[in-house]
């Protein structure tokens, strides 16, 4: 049964990004042009009710769905990481005009070459994974 | 409606249901971690511990993954007649210098996205070198869109908002210097 929940709250995501055209590579280079206000958008308003829902979560001490507490673990403390990590993230979001998740949602769409895609950035998870002791965090 | 483009105000909100369900039920909202649990299937758990997970525990994110995978589809194939992205007048301008003249036509562009444009191996060599960045990056950083900008901003986490400060200088810099260097020549 949770795995079928699993699979329709990806399956309303999918349909969410893909309908408002998030998973979409002219969106993303319009987003970093500024040209228009529709990505803002959608993050703007995505935090505005996310940090509504989380403080309600965390404040309310509100049980799982399944009875159990929730923790939200906050995210480690560092600079390094986040900036250099960060950094490469974008410059390949913007050249692949897609992040994981519109990745996966691309290949649902019928858009063949972002296999190509999906294969570099397991490859770059798993070279990161090698490298990880020898970088600076 | 349902076949017209969903405008921000109403993906924003339903983004953010889609993270509290997740939160509800005792999981996170994060999307780049499944990057690794496809290295850990493949096993790369033999090259370094960072891979040697459970995967029962992470069975649950994968099924998101295929639950996207399915939205993606019935997003494109069911839900939009039209597959056009209607961006602004100015970048449409702005990539039809860049040599994409799908600009304004198409759901990603034709110059990068078709089957047609395999035939390049140029193309090949950018999609590999995109996808490579944000896999890297995103395991680097700890995340990714939905891991940091949406999850980690609404929990007001200040690493996540230096690493979104990180994606916008890296796509940035991507758009504005090198996109001419790659695309304009």
């Amino acid at each position: 049964m949770k795995s079928v929940i699993y699979i329709i709250v990806g399956s309303f995501l999918g349909v969410i990004l893909y309908k408002s055209e998030a998973a979409s590579w002219f969106r993303i280079y319009e987003m970093f042009q500024f040209d228009s206000f529709h990505m803002y958008g959608i993050i703007g308003s995505a935090l505005a009710v996310g940090i509504v829902l989380v403080q309600w979560i965390k404040r309310s001490k509100v049980k799982s769905f399944f009875g159990e507490p929730i923790h939200i673990q906050d995210k480690e403390r560092s600079f390094t990481r986040y900036i250099i990590g960060g950094t490469l993230f974008g410059l390949g979001w913007a050249l692949a005009g897609a992040c994981p998740g519109p990745m996966y949602i691309l290949a649902g769409a019928g858009y063949w070459p972002i296999f190509i895609v999906l294969v570099g950035a397991v490859l770059g998870t798993f070279v990161y994974g090698i490298l990880r002791d020898k970088l600076p965090h | 409606m349902l076949y017209q483009p969903w405008p921000w105000y109403v993906a924003g909100p339903l983004i953010a249901l889609v993270m509290a369900v997740l939160i509800l039920m005792g999981k996170r909202f994060g999307m780049s971690s499944n990057l690794e649990t496809f290295c850990s299937i493949g096993g790369a758990g033999k090259f370094t511990d960072y891979f040697k997970v459970d995967l029962k525990s992470r069975r649950w994110n994968l099924l998101v993954v295929f639950g996207s995978v399915i939205g993606g589809f019935l997003g494109a194939h069911l839900l939009s007649p039209n597959p056009a992205v209607n961006i602004s007048d100015a970048t449409v301008k702005k990539l039809q210098d860049l040599g994409f003249e799908s600009a304004g036509t198409s759901y990603l562009p034709t110059e990068l996205f078709s089957v047609e444009a395999l035939t390049k191996p140029s193309v090949w060599i950018i999609l590999l070198v995109a996808g490579f960045l944000v896999g890297f990056g995103t395991r680097y950083a700890g995340g990714c869109t939905s891991g940091h900008a949406i999850s980690g901003l609404s929990n007001l986490q200040r690493p996540s908002l230096i690493a979104v400060i990180g994606f916008f200088i890296g796509g940035l810099i991507m758009v504005h210097i090198i996109f001419p260097l790659i695309f304009g020549a």
